[in-house]
């Protein structure tokens, strides 16, 4: 557990601020501003590693998630201008509520239910060099295997997005 | 050093009920929402509260090596990013055919 009172109440601020902001992203009604609350929500949650010590995994989540991946949804709202803006919700809203609440709850449950094995070792020092050190050790593959997918993953967001010239004799 | 009168103290209960509120607010987006970026959207969510719940767990619970956590949020991280960009990919070749995104309007598959 955590003993360090600023960071408790850092971590209760932002865990307040990540759930709300995710909420206002369920609820808006207009898809651009849902956009804008995701990305509050994933620079919440960036607060929320900073507060369990994992400070290379927050740099990550701003630059990554709060930096290219909203920017990429406001591009693919952005892109998509004759489509319906509004960020309704399908038949669908009554069973997905029942189902995100009873799963929850039996998250909930199952938490304060178990008997964790808390560890006192402590804030990390720092995460980066013992980071970058398991990436290329023990890591090695599943790194390269991940370098791998993002190349991937690249070009068929380009070869899925090309405007075909031989368009008019298909 | 004075003593504090008092002590906050964060245990890691809290913190994975607050990866799970999160992950239910995804799962409530991803499966609720008409629009495709809007289902994108919730999924980006649960995956951000899965890392919250990784990270907790390198932070306070007993293993001989800690690091792992932080190795795995980085994969997921890394992972949503291709995911991102495909499924975006797709909205907008999905939209230049059929000028919508609404999922229940793309229903070629439908007999």
């Amino acid at each position: 557990m955590i003993e360090d009172n600023g960071i408790v109440i850092a971590f209760w601020i932002l865990s307040a601020t990540t759930i709300a902001c995710a909420l206002m992203t369920a609820a808006v009604r207009e898809l651009v501003q849902a956009v804008l609350f995701l990305a509050l929500t994933f620079v919440g949650a960036a607060g929320i590693y900073i507060c369990l010590s994992a400070d290379f995994v927050a740099v990550a989540q701003i630059l990554i998630y709060a930096g290219a991946v909203s920017v990429l949804m406001t591009f693919a709202v952005m892109l998509t201008p004759a489509a319906d803006r509004h960020n309704s919700e399908t038949i669908f809203q009554a069973p997905a509520l029942v189902l995100s609440g009873l799963l929850l709850a039996v998250i909930v449950f199952v938490v304060l239910d178990t008997d964790w094995a808390i560890s006192d070792a402590g804030a990390f020092q720092t995460t980066a060099a013992s980071l970058g050190e398991a990436f290329l050790k023990p890591y090695v593959v599943p790194f390269e295997v991940a370098s791998v997918l993002l190349m991937v993953a690249m070009i068929g967001a380009i070869v899925l997005t090309r405007e075909l010239e031989e368009d008019d004799d298909a | 050093m004075h003593s504090p009168v008092l002590t906050l103290v964060l245990h890691l209960e809290e913190v994975l009920i607050v990866g799970a509120a999160l992950f239910a607010i995804g799962l409530y987006v991803a499966l609720s929402k008409r629009n495709a970026i809007g289902i994108l959207m919730g999924i980006e969510l649960m995956l951000n509260a899965v890392n919250i719940t990784f990270l907790g767990f390198a932070r306070m619970s007993v293993s001989e090596d800690p690091i792992q956590g932080h190795v795995f949020a980085v994969f997921v991280i890394t992972v949503a990013a291709a995911e991102a960009a495909v499924a975006l990919a797709l909205a907008v070749a999905i939209y230049k055919h059929r000028e919508t995104v609404n999922i229940d309007q793309i229903d070629l598959l439908r007999w």
